[in-house]
């Protein structure tokens, strides 16, 4: 039997779609040592959140998800101002972006 | 009609971006890619019918947060990372429990979902920003009110870390 | 008719009408700016330079385009053309009039209408950004650089009085979506003073007009705000390294970025279609008197002949028929409900290009952090204070 699409797409594919985006963020995350692409893994794993919200939401007819979801812009705003002040901070002390080399608490 | 293909060429663009994103060593090119992973999604979104957040991703996400980054990226004119990375080890380890922890995920999906559960293209009419903006002045006005306070928390933290003397 | 045919046949009719908008602007500015400073402007190609466009287009087609080494080719390449595509993107949610019955098939004029409208225009042009942004920034020249530095900071700072000026009529009009935003302004007090926005009920929106309008110059970085590319000091800013179809694909995304916030403007604060007073006091006919009067005045001259301007022998009679044959058009009973409609948004939109064309031939560029104080210290908190005030006058009545 050859592979059919379905009429309508299945719920679970935007709920994979999620996932592999959220694994993809926090490989990223892992192995970058670029405080801004880090940074930018984090914004791609909320992002992928934010469409398992808006999925749920959809599925269960509830508005809720979407409410969540805008919190969830709203906090990586705050999040995005603040991190940036850092990151500009630690370059101007330090001129570097390397995660790893800002590591003078370690023992 | 068109969902099934919509959905695929989206999540498509959005899986090569967020992949794009990881693999770049350039930060510019990373960002340019986040950009495209939330353009994507936005359209994923009003094929949910979620019209309002489909607006607002674009405009605070794509428009206002990653304009900063390629602003702060600009500024400091950062370059590409130059050396192989030192943690080796750790992603030599944690990368195939994420993508076990990811199949485990999908496999869960697909089992306790059920087969029926289908995103109907114009069934979900409560995205639009009358609805979304009722409840949120109802429901969520606590929180909605902690949230400003939290954004001013954030602007005073950045004056404050921004300053020249620090 | 069929909905894909209809929609196929208006995108091609707004997509055609606006791209030679975008180059007869270029004419318009040159013309007015010329007249302005006391020169005659483009005058050689064609009657009055109206061929200008055309032979500007044929020269930058066949230029070389020169990629620089050590840039960033797929980002050097990406960055006119996004800026171009978000620049002709924002047009297809404005309403240019209402539902209307051409040879049978009843449509609505303008390209669709979203219940988000407003949210998408500001979506994409908080997206423009990013056409200048990466263009300065693969170039790989220390101009275009600052250039793309400067006009993101400022697209961001200029975005937010914008968006403020824009929620203020949507208080008084209760809606997103443009078509009904215009249809919120129609009416008329007293019978004569039109309902558009500056002139709406609890509070004029006034004020949200003149803050639109002022952020609106920084957003599509026209003088005196045009610090991206200010030629005293960065060369030509962001484009310094683009030359052939990319340069004018820039140009051609600023022009479009004109018409589209005009358009914005007009359908948000002015009323969009509606006639500046009503029907039965006769405004249907204003289109053609004023297009009769100047295919008459061009007639006169052509009869006074000025013998000195070779073109104006044949070019003025030939306007000027064809200007009284447009004004004829108003006068078909059949496409009336059409052109009176679409010739109202064509002449408020067309007086606040003018503006933009007007300001930049007055005004000097601002410092970069006069721009800057200038928003955060002036046109954030006025626009917060209108805000607030509408709001309040809103719930009171």
């Amino acid at each position: 039997m050859p592979f059919q699409l379905p009429a309508e797409v299945p719920l679970s594919w935007y709920l994979i779609l999620s996932a592999i985006l959220f694994v993809t963020g926090a490989a990223g995350f892992l192995i970058r040592r670029n405080i801004i692409t880090v940074f930018m893994c984090i914004e791609l794993m909320l992002n992928a959140v934010n469409l398992t919200f808006i999925s749920f939401s959809n599925a269960l007819g509830k508005v809720d998800g979407h409410i969540f979801s805008f919190f969830v812009m709203v906090v990586a705003a705050a999040e995005a101002a603040v991190g940036l002040a850092i990151i500009l901070t630690v370059f101007k002390n330090r001129a570097t972006l390397e995660i790893d080399e800002v590591s003078s608490l370690k023992l | 009609m068109f969902d099934v293909p919509l959905f695929l060429t989206f999540a498509a663009i959005a899986v090569a971006c967020a992949i794009n994103l990881v693999l770049q060593t350039h930060p510019i090119s990373s960002a340019l890619s986040l950009v495209g992973v939330m353009g994507s999604l936005a359209v994923l979104y009003l094929l949910l019918g979620g019209q309002f957040i489909a607006a607002v991703q674009l405009i605070v996400y794509a428009g206002a947060i990653m304009v900063l980054f390629v602003f702060v990226i600009m500024l400091l004119n950062a370059g590409a990372e130059k050396r192989p990375s030192r943690r080796v080890l750790g992603a030599a380890v944690a990368l195939p429990l994420l993508f076990t922890a990811a199949a485990l995920g999908a496999v869960m999906i697909t089992t306790q979902i059920p087969k029926t559960a289908a995103v109907k293209f114009g069934a979900f009419q409560l995205g639009g920003a009358a609805s979304i903006g009722r409840e949120l002045f109802t429901r969520y006005l606590l929180p909605f009110e902690v949230t400003s306070i939290l954004i001013l928390i954030a602007i005073l933290g950045a004056i404050v870390l921004a300053r020249k003397e620090i | 008719m069929n909905f894909y045919v209809l929609s196929l046949i208006k995108a091609a009719l707004v997509a055609v009408v606006l791209l030679t908008l975008c180059a007869y602007l270029v004419w318009i500015e040159r013309k007015v700016l010329g007249h302005i400073q006391l020169r005659p402007g483009p005058y050689r190609v064609g009657p009055h330079g109206l061929l200008q466009p055309l032979s500007d287009l044929i020269k930058l087609l066949t230029k070389e385009g020169v990629i620089p080494a050590n840039v960033n080719t797929f980002l050097y390449l990406l960055a006119p053309f996004l800026a171009v595509l978000l620049a002709l993107t924002s047009i297809v949610v404005i309403p240019f009039g209402p539902e209307v019955e051409v040879f049978g098939v009843r449509t609505n004029l303008g390209l669709t209408d979203l219940d988000i409208g407003i949210l998408f225009i500001l979506a994409i042009s908080s997206l423009g950004v990013y056409g200048i942004a990466i263009g300065g920034w693969a170039s790989n020249n220390k101009y275009s650089l600052l250039g793309g530095l400067r006009s993101s900071a400022q697209m961001i700072s200029y975005e937010l009085p914008l968006a403020l000026a824009i929620a203020a009529p949507l208080l008084i009009v209760n809606s997103l979506s443009f078509r009904e935003m215009v249809m919120g302004q129609q009416g008329y007090w007293f019978g004569i003073l039109p309902k558009w926005n500056i002139f709406a009920a609890p509070f004029p929106q006034i004020f949200s007009f003149l803050i639109f309008l002022i952020a609106a110059f920084a957003e599509t970085n026209r003088i005196p705000f045009d610090l991206p590319e200010a030629e005293s000091e960065l060369v030509a800013g962001f484009h310094t390294e683009y030359s052939s179809m990319m340069f004018a694909a820039f140009f051609m995304a600023e022009y479009a970025n004109i018409a589209t916030i005009c358009f914005v403007a007009t359908s948000l604060f002015l009323g969009g279609w509606t006639p500046l007073w009503p029907a039965q006091y006769g405004s249907d006919f204003v289109p053609p008197i004023l297009l009769g009067g100047a295919g008459l005045m061009l007639l006169y001259h052509a009869s006074q002949a000025l013998r000195t301007r070779k073109w104006d022998r044949y070019s003025f009679p030939v306007l000027g028929v064809v200007f009284l044959g447009l004004a004829a058009l108003f006068l078909v009973p059949a496409l009336k409900p059409v052109l009176v409609p679409l010739f109202w948004f064509a002449a408020k939109s067309g007086i606040l290009i003018f503006t933009f064309v007007w300001i930049r031939g007055t005004l000097p560029r601002f410092r970069y952090d006069q721009l800057m104080r200038f928003a955060w210290t002036f046109l954030f908190p006025i626009s917060v204070v209108n805000l607030l005030i509408t709001g309040l006058l809103v719930a009171l009545t």
